[in-house]
């Protein structure tokens, strides 16, 4: 579906380039849900343009959908949905009729778009507030919008970029619940996300984008499996400790996993057996305030791999 | 695949300025329609009272009424055109960010311009077709069928404008500089273009530079063929300038447009 070699992307006028996107190769296999994950200014959000049809390539070779967004820019884009970081709804129309209009850009008869918006409207459960201006939906209900938008043209390819930044724990239930079911109705998902749960929950696979570049790429498990250990624990002390520096006490425990990340807050120590790091953490008479066992999150392997956290 | 014809790219865009227009047409009533009939009653019948109607001294005009309504149909239909591609087009590129949303569509740059000038178009032949209807009972038209290429004139001096504004604003970061294209660009155009004095009168020097201003070729053009004082040559250079600049301009404003839209 998407297949990019050496991609890469810059902004500026020559002498004072940015290079957003360093020379990627990407695979997306039709039916997967695929994922960029990384932090912000990875260069996700200049990937996933590029891939829309909408950015030039700088450098390298794409093809979206066996074509050449460069030569083929329309009829790409007339298979793809696209759902952007921002939401771009016509603020000033009803929920109804930004769904219609965006159907007519396509060239779809307005019967079939009316038909298709009723559809649309159902499955993203706004059917209730077809009349409602956008401007007085929640933040949920404004992506959800956007998400059946992108879906009007029945695409083959749906991108979704950061789709769930911004909303209520509850609302991006509602969302992973929807886009769930388009994956399983067939459709192949590509999602940037900064949120490792997200990129766990709705990717098969994926790959970790760290300024520009690509460092790891494999399913969620199989990454956590590479780049860490079955558990961590995560150590947090307080205040009377501040003697004892927290790179002081990484050195008192460095011993007892696999390895040690110092974090502004708390220690984390990676082992197989959480359990048996903090029985020994007390066993040398180190105290902390709290401590955590928990497994090891795609947010460890993004730690490991660019020793920064995704989100800063 | 070629790309998506002009055409049908525009008319994909239909049912949204059709939208758009149903949301607007009322507040636009005011700014086209009565605005500009207080501008003919108030310069032409009663400021005109007080002028003289010596033809020689008013391009041919038996009337300041007669001379000052062509110019401002014309002065108006730059008026509008300036109107609809300033904060109107800033919304579409910045603020509602109508236009990204519109190129994730098989849609390009050149068809969102092309919509955008239809519906400026379809603003110019709606004001300026009602305001030369109301005149016409006021005795200002001197053929039966001047009136209709002074129609024409009018809405191309307004086209012409509005492909450059556009590509303006395409360029502007935000709307700050839109003050300073009122202030030195669009007043003083509307003044001192030959709309309300003949442009003889600003001296040899004053009247040059006002005929070269793109307003006095759409002032000149209208008047004209209102009065039945045609100058077929004058009128061949008044319709090639105004031709050069809105076929100019429109390329001028796509250069502009692909540049801040397409990165």
């Amino acid at each position: 579906m998407v297949l990019a070699r050496g991609l890469r992307k810059t902004f500026g006028k020559p002498g004072a380039e940015f290079e957003a996107v360093k020379g990627i190769d990407v695979d997306v296999r039709r039916g997967e849900a695929f994922g960029f994950l990384g932090p912000n200014g990875a260069g996700k959000s200049s990937t996933m343009r590029m891939v829309a049809a909408v950015s030039p390539v700088s450098g390298g070779e794409l093809r979206i959908l066996g074509m050449d967004p460069a030569v083929d820019g329309p009829a790409i884009r007339g298979r793809l949905g696209v759902c952007p970081q921002e939401d771009t709804l016509d603020v000033e129309l009803n929920v109804r009729d930004n769904l219609y209009i965006y159907g007519r850009y396509f060239g779809i008869p307005k019967g079939e778009v009316n038909d298709r918006v009723d559809e649309l409207l159902e499955f993203v459960q706004l059917t209730e507030k077809a009349k409602a201006k956008v401007e007085d939906l929640s933040g949920g209900m404004k992506r959800r919008l956007t998400i059946a938008r992108s879906l009007v043209n029945r695409p083959d390819l749906l991108l979704l970029d950061e789709p769930t930044t911004g909303l209520d724990p509850q609302a991006r239930h509602v969302l992973w619940d929807r886009l769930f079911r388009l994956k399983q109705a067939g459709v192949t998902l590509v999602i940037t996300t900064h949120y490792m749960d997200e990129a766990e929950q709705l990717c098969d696979r994926l790959v970790v984008m760290d300024k520009g570049l690509i460092v790891a790429e494999g399913s969620p498990l199989q990454l956590i499996r590479e780049h860490s250990t079955r558990e961590v624990a995560e150590l947090r002390f307080g205040v009377a400790d501040e003697g004892d520096s927290h790179e002081a006490l990484a050195e008192k425990v460095a011993d007892l996993g696999d390895r040690v990340e110092v974090l502004p807050d708390r220690l984390l120590v990676y082992s197989e057996d959480g359990d048996e790091v903090v029985a020994k953490v007390h066993e040398r008479g180190l105290t902390p305030v709290a401590t955590l066992v928990r497994r090891s999150s795609l947010e460890d392997v993004f730690l490991r791999l660019t020793g920064r956290t995704l989100v800063d | 695949m070629p790309d998506l014809a002009l055409a049908d790219g525009v008319r994909r865009q239909a049912d949204y300025w059709l939208t758009v227009y149903k949301r607007t047409w009322r507040a636009s009533v005011i700014s086209s329609f009565v605005a500009p009939l207080f501008y003919v009653v108030a310069m032409g019948v009663l400021l005109g009272g007080f002028i003289e109607g010596d033809p020689d001294q008013l391009e041919g005009a038996t009337s300041y009424l007669a001379f000052v309504v062509p110019g401002l149909v014309a002065a108006h239909a730059m008026q509008t055109a300036v109107g609809e591609t300033t904060y109107p087009v800033m919304g579409l590129i910045k603020w509602q960010r109508v236009y990204d949303s519109m190129l994730a569509t098989p849609l390009q740059v050149q068809h969102l311009a092309g919509a955008t000038m239809t519906f400026v178009l379809f603003r110019l032949v709606t004001t300026c077709g009602v305001y030369m209807l109301v005149l016409a009972p006021f005795g200002v038209f001197e053929s039966w069928w001047g009136p209709f290429v002074a129609f024409a004139s009018q809405v191309l001096v307004g086209m012409a404008f509005a492909v450059w504004v556009y590509g303006f604003t395409a360029r502007l970061e935000d709307e700050q500089a839109f003050g300073v294209l009122f202030r030195i660009g669009v007043f003083p155009l509307f003044l001192f273009s030959g709309a309300f004095f003949p442009v003889e009168n600003l001296g040899h020097v004053g009247a040059w530079a006002a005929r070269l201003t793109p307003l006095w070729h759409g002032v000149n053009l209208s008047r004209m063929f209102c009065l039945d004082t045609v100058d077929w040559s004058t009128a061949a250079v008044n319709v090639t300038v105004l031709v050069v600049l809105l076929v100019a301009g429109w390329f001028w404003a796509l250069a502009g447009l692909r540049k801040r839209l397409v990165s």
